[in-house]
């Protein structure tokens, strides 16, 4: 097998992150061009064991298209990307289900299956696995709820839950098989500042208990600060910033600035 | 004449790209049904779904399909004093055209829209890519009971329309048209070969897999939203209609060589 490009050094601010040091994601000079357009001109980005990552950049900027190349739902132009040292490029649909299973993903509506109560969706992967003793599944899925504070909302169908409570239940369905990563797709996105809290509370939670490393894409700059232990900024189709949340509140970049402040003078539609 | 052939070339790539599409899905889902484990509890829903829940229409349809081609072929034999021949030509028509041509379109309208419409919901809504980020095939858990399901039930459906379509024609050619019922059962038993039954039953599995794979394909296929999920479903009824209608065609002719028609 190949090996992996070696790792670039990457700075922290909220103390020791719980790596070994080797890097869960390496995505180098990934290309995308949909259509006439071109998505994504050449992103290089890693992300270490543990860490949390989170990736920002304007609406349509190409972040859910990047997010969703890193489990192989959709395929580069060109570029490589490496999930726990292996290349996941040109691999077959069913050699990626061995990826995936290590991969947890939050879809941004939380893609529930809508014909499956809350119970059904949270203990899919585990009944997909092979799991059958009902006791096992309902203590599993019981304990997922307890830690989204979803306590006794098993029977529902999820047409009869909210925005938030069916990006927790597609949380809990993402990570019931404690994966070694988590990505999520604006977690945050449509939520109403209390509940984008909670979520917020929730990534950090998740990653404390379970020591997952995640890749947080969003456009909510609180979201951004308040869970990641690195910031990336991804403009016209590259990397433009990667640092810690202080570096990046610090940089006197005038695109950053803009960002952060949501100026939108001179840069229209 | 450059616009010319790029105005011709244009959809008859798409036509051939479809038609890959389908063949790519057919393979991938054989390949799977060979080499993976069966979901039986998604077989078992489904074929309530397509055999179970399709009994009424089918039964209506071989019914009055029986009883009107009864009475038609009457009034044209009856001028001839052919009336006992009636059973026997409603009879070989069902087995082999009638029950598997109409069961065939009332499935793809019924069924093949419902699969088409849910797998496209599913695609529009990410229910898909969750799946596939799940690590679970699309085509394991979605095609592969559909297909089987079908494969199962259509055969069953026609045999039903078969049946209800013969014991309506008759009822009306007895009650209603006053046909000796000894001469019409007669020559029923007589000119129907178990050929024509084999020949009826086989269109329906062609048929079915027919159906299943242009509807799945449809669905899996699915863009743009709840507009797209409308035109996926309308295609997959109006493709598999079509599809079902033009391979009847060849079918016959092969059929005919293996099974011919009439007493021999």
């Amino acid at each position: 097998m190949i090996e992996a490009p070696p790792l670039a050094a990457v700075k922290t601010e909220r103390g020791t992150i719980p790596s070994n040091g080797s890097s869960m994601i390496k995505v180098c000079s990934l290309k995308k061009r949909i259509g006439q357009q071109e998505i994504l001109s050449g992103v290089d980005l890693e992300v270490r064991t543990g860490e949390t990552l989170a990736i920002i950049g304007r609406s349509g900027g190409g972040k859910s298209v990047l997010l969703k190349h890193l489990v192989g739902l959709m395929e580069p132009d060109t570029g490589e990307i490496w999930i726990q040292g292996q290349n996941i490029i040109g691999m077959t649909e069913r050699q990626l289900g061995e990826i995936r299973k290590k991969v947890g993903i939050l879809f941004q509506g939380g893609a529930l299956f809508d014909s499956m109560t809350v119970e059904d969706n949270i203990a899919f992967p585990l009944r997909e696995a092979g799991e059958r003793d009902p006791r096992v599944l309902r203590a599993k899925v019981g304990e997922m709820l307890e830690v989204m504070e979803m306590e006794g909302q098993e029977e529902k169908m999820p047409e009869s839950l909210s925005g938030g409570m069916k990006k927790r239940v597609g949380l809990a369905r993402a990570i019931i098989r404690r994966p070694s990563c988590v990505l999520y797709d604006e977690p945050t996105a449509g939520l109403d500042p209390v509940v984008a809290d909670s979520i917020n509370r929730l990534i950090r939670r998740l990653q404390e208990r379970f020591g997952m490393t995640s890749l947080v894409v969003t456009h909510d700059m609180k979201s951004a600060f308040d869970v990641a232990d690195q910031i990336a900024y991804l403009h016209e189709g590259h990397i433009y910033f990667h640092g810690t949340p202080s570096e990046l509140q610090q940089s006197t970049d005038r695109l950053i600035q803009d960002f952060l402040l949501g100026r939108s003078e001179g840069r229209g539609d | 004449m450059v616009r010319f052939f790029s105005a011709l070339g244009a959809p008859l790539l798409s036509f051939f790209q479809y038609l890959g599409e389908l063949v790519l899905l057919t393979a991938d889902t054989f390949r799977s049904i060979f080499t993976h484990k069966l979901r039986w509890k998604l077989f078992m829903n489904q074929i309530v779904e397509v055999g179970l829940l399709s009994q009424l229409v089918v039964i209506i349809t071989g019914g009055f399909t029986g009883a009107v081609f009864a009475a038609q072929t009457f009034f044209q034999f009856n001028k001839l004093g052919m009336g006992s021949a009636v059973g026997a030509v409603v009879s070989v028509s069902l087995c082999r055209e009638l029950a598997p041509v109409l069961t065939a379109l009332m499935v793809a309208g019924r069924v093949g829209a419902a699969m088409s419409a849910e797998i496209g919901t599913m695609k529009v809504t990410e229910q898909i890519d969750a799946l596939r980020a799940l690590a679970v095939y699309p085509v394991d858990y979605l095609v592969v009971p559909r297909v089987l399901a079908m494969m199962v039930s259509m055969p069953l459906l026609v045999a039903e329309c078969i049946a209800v379509g013969i014991a309506a024609g008759y009822l009306v050619a007895i009650f209603m048209l006053d046909i000796n019922g000894t001469y019409y059962m007669a020559n029923m038993v007589r000119w129907t070969r178990s050929r024509d039954i084999i020949m009826g039953l086989s269109k329906a599995f062609c048929f079915g897999i027919l159906i299943v794979f242009i509807s799945c394909q449809k669905g899996l296929t699915t863009r743009e939203g709840a507009v797209g999920v409308g035109r996926a479903t309308t295609e997959a009824v109006v493709n598999a209609s079509l599809a079902v209608l033009i391979c009847n065609f060849f079918l016959t002719m092969m059929f005919n060589i293996i099974y011919p028609a009439g007493y021999q």
